[in-house]
């Protein structure tokens, strides 16, 4: 029999602790293909963040760091400039990086950091049941927005993506998503795209945002979610190339 | 940038520097990779000096856009196994005690200056020894210690610099080296010089690509039943080996002294000479000088408190290492306090003075 499909070396071999439907998943494997075809695990030193994806080193079988709440861009800053060599990449949420992070990405971004960033948005914060993010949708229900986000009180959702492609520092930004075999397809294509840019030397920051599906707390079924992120979320996040 | 094998320091001779160019020259001396800081004054000189000397050596300078990204830096740094370091004042070493807590649970190596400065709040820029009981006692949350250095002279400062980085590679784990604005500013001369390391761990835990290897990982999450419990376990070993090994403590005029002075950092170099003072008038008091904070000299304070003696600890804040003597005189004599805060500095004269009134305590109290 052929095998058209198996398990990429840098996944790990082992059961996840993601929810159903759960976006992570596909996530992890799209960045973990991309370190095997570029053939750079044995240089790639990757940082988890506070949220869901806390354990990705579960999961990627690379040298990993886990580090304070919206802290990964400083900690890649601290780890490229002292490893130029390495190739650093951080994987952030949207609470991570659109929040309580708002400030490093914007300074990594600001600065050129050499670095790829993947930012997982799924419009609300996953690992702490299910509260309002800076990327909630208006009228989306969360744990702290039981009537819907309202852009009187909350404001809106934040489109970090649009605001760090003005950086003269960053060189690379793209929107995709996680809703279809198409969209994944793009999704692998940018994330390969951010890493080949660092391995090339290319001087400044590189990040993809992949909306991603969160069928526990959007309380959908993972359907539903993938259905929500096309119909929805791309309306205030379009999909695309915003930079490079 | 490839960092170079020699420095171009100048050591081993005779030079006039202020303590904040003098403890970062240090760092390059001690082999600092990376260093990663945020502007506030009364230290200032240390980021532009590393701006300059830095690149020179071909290592690493960033100025960052805030303390907590500067200690994440430092982390960041740290987890691929380079000697980072940074430094502050008090309301930045505030924010930086998130990342300090982090690299204390994640077994990170690392060396902090706080170039002390009157609190709280934004205080003031003056001198001050008001954050002993923050740098002391953790700072950050969680069950953790830091090594904390009080050196009392610009050369001292100097030479704490790379005792912290060895102290730091050893124990895995954050260092302090509490300065303040006196010992930053104070211009004395000194002599660099470049010590051999102490026989350090290898650092195989390090982040450096898992080539040919399994892959490491650095963290400070334990969410398993009773794994994080045996983590602080592990942790508080390793605090009570240095408990043991690594007190620094100077003892001076100590042994035929009636009054016993506990003082560090600026505070001890000012009491030495109300010491020396008094004694001219034939009181006869000493001085015990803790340079390690932490580990505290308790043992040294005990045994001083042996037989009975009055204990009069000096501090430029209202009483925070008074009660580390406290614990450690255990009751067995008097521990009586003087301090100035927020920036005020006590004078040889305000001292003798407490000195000649304990002298006039009723010998009933014995």
């Amino acid at each position: 029999m052929k095998t058209v499909f198996k398990r990429t070396p840098t996944l790990k071999d082992c059961p996840t602790h993601y929810c159903p439907g759960c976006g992570h998943g596909i996530a992890h494997r799209l960045v973990a293909e991309t370190i095997d075809e570029l053939d750079i695990r044995g240089r790639t030193i990757g940082i988890a963040p506070v949220g869901c994806a806390v354990l990705a080193y579960d999961y990627l079988d690379v040298d990993m760091v886990e580090v304070a709440h919206g802290r990964p861009p400083a900690v890649a800053t601290g780890m490229k400039r002292t490893n130029p060599d390495k190739i650093i990449f951080s994987y952030q949420g949207d609470g991570d990086l659109a929040s309580i992070g708002a400030a490093e990405i914007l300074h990594a971004g600001h600065r050129g950091e050499q670095i790829t960033v993947i930012f997982i948005n799924n419009a609300v914060y996953g690992m702490t049941g299910g509260q309002m993010a800076p990327t909630t949708m208006i009228n989306q229900v969360t744990a702290t927005t039981p009537k819907g986000r309202v852009a009187s009180e909350q404001g809106y959702p934040l489109q970090v993506s649009e605001l760090l492609a003005t950086l003269p520092g960053t060189i690379y930004i793209e929107r995709c998503a996680l809703s279809g075999v198409s969209a994944i397809r793009k999704t692998k294509k940018a994330i390969k795209h951010a890493f080949e840019l660092q391995i090339e030397g290319a001087e400044g920051l590189s990040l993809v945002e992949v909306l991603s599906p969160c069928p526990t707390y959007w309380r959908m079924t993972p359907a539903e979610s993938m259905e929500w992120i096309e119909n929805e979320m791309t309306k205030v996040f379009p999909l695309g190339r915003l930079k490079g | 940038m490839t960092k170079k094998e020699e420095t171009s320091g100048r050591i081993g001779e005779r030079i006039l520097m202020c303590g904040n160019e003098a403890f970062a020259e240090a760092a390059i001396i001690a082999g600092c990779d990376a260093f990663f800081g945020y502007p506030i004054t009364p230290q200032n000189e240390v980021s532009a000096y590393m701006s300059r000397r830095m690149p020179e050596e071909g290592r690493v300078f960033v100025q960052s856009e805030s303390e907590l990204a500067a200690i994440n830096m430092v982390f960041g740094a740290s987890a691929t196994g380079k000697r980072a370091f940074t430094s502050s004042s008090s309301p930045g070493i505030s924010l930086m005690q998130e990342g300090i807590s982090y690299l204390a649970g994640a077994e990170l190596p690392a060396v902090i200056v706080n170039v002390m400065r009157g609190g709280p709040g934004l205080g003031n820029i003056a001198p001050s020894q008001s954050d002993y009981f923050q740098a002391t006692r953790g700072g950050g949350h969680g069950d953790y210690r830091t090594i904390t250095l009080g050196p009392s002279s610009v050369q001292e400062l100097a030479d704490c610099i790379p005792l912290a980085f060895d102290l730091a590679d050893q124990y895995r784990m954050p260092v302090m080296v509490l300065a303040d604005g006196i010992l930053g500013q104070m211009m004395e001369p000194i002599v660099l010089e470049k010590k051999p390391r102490r026989k350090l761990p290898a650092k195989d835990w390090a982040l450096t690509g898992a080539k040919g290897r399994e892959q490491n990982i650095v963290r400070s999450l334990w969410l398993g039943e009773r794994v994080l419990e045996e983590h602080n376990y592990k942790l508080h070993a390793r605090y009570e080996q240095i408990q043991k090994n690594e007190v620094i403590c100077e003892q001076y005029k100590v042994d035929d002294a009636e009054i016993i002075m506990v003082a560090y950092g600026v505070a001890a170099r000012i009491v030495r000479g109300a010491v020396d003072k008094a004694r001219e008038e034939g009181i006869p008091v000493g001085l015990i000088r803790p340079v390690t904070l932490w580990p505290f000299p308790t043992e040294q304070i005990s045994k001083a408190a042996e037989e009975f003696r009055f204990f009069l600890t000096v501090e430029m804040s209202m009483g925070q290492m008074v009660e580390d003597v406290k614990l450690a005189v255990a009751g067995k004599a008097p521990v009586l306090f003087y301090g100035r805060p927020g920036g005020g500095v006590p004078t040889v004269d305000e001292i003798l003075e407490r000195i000649k009134q304990l002298t006039l305590r009723p010998k009933s109290e014995e």
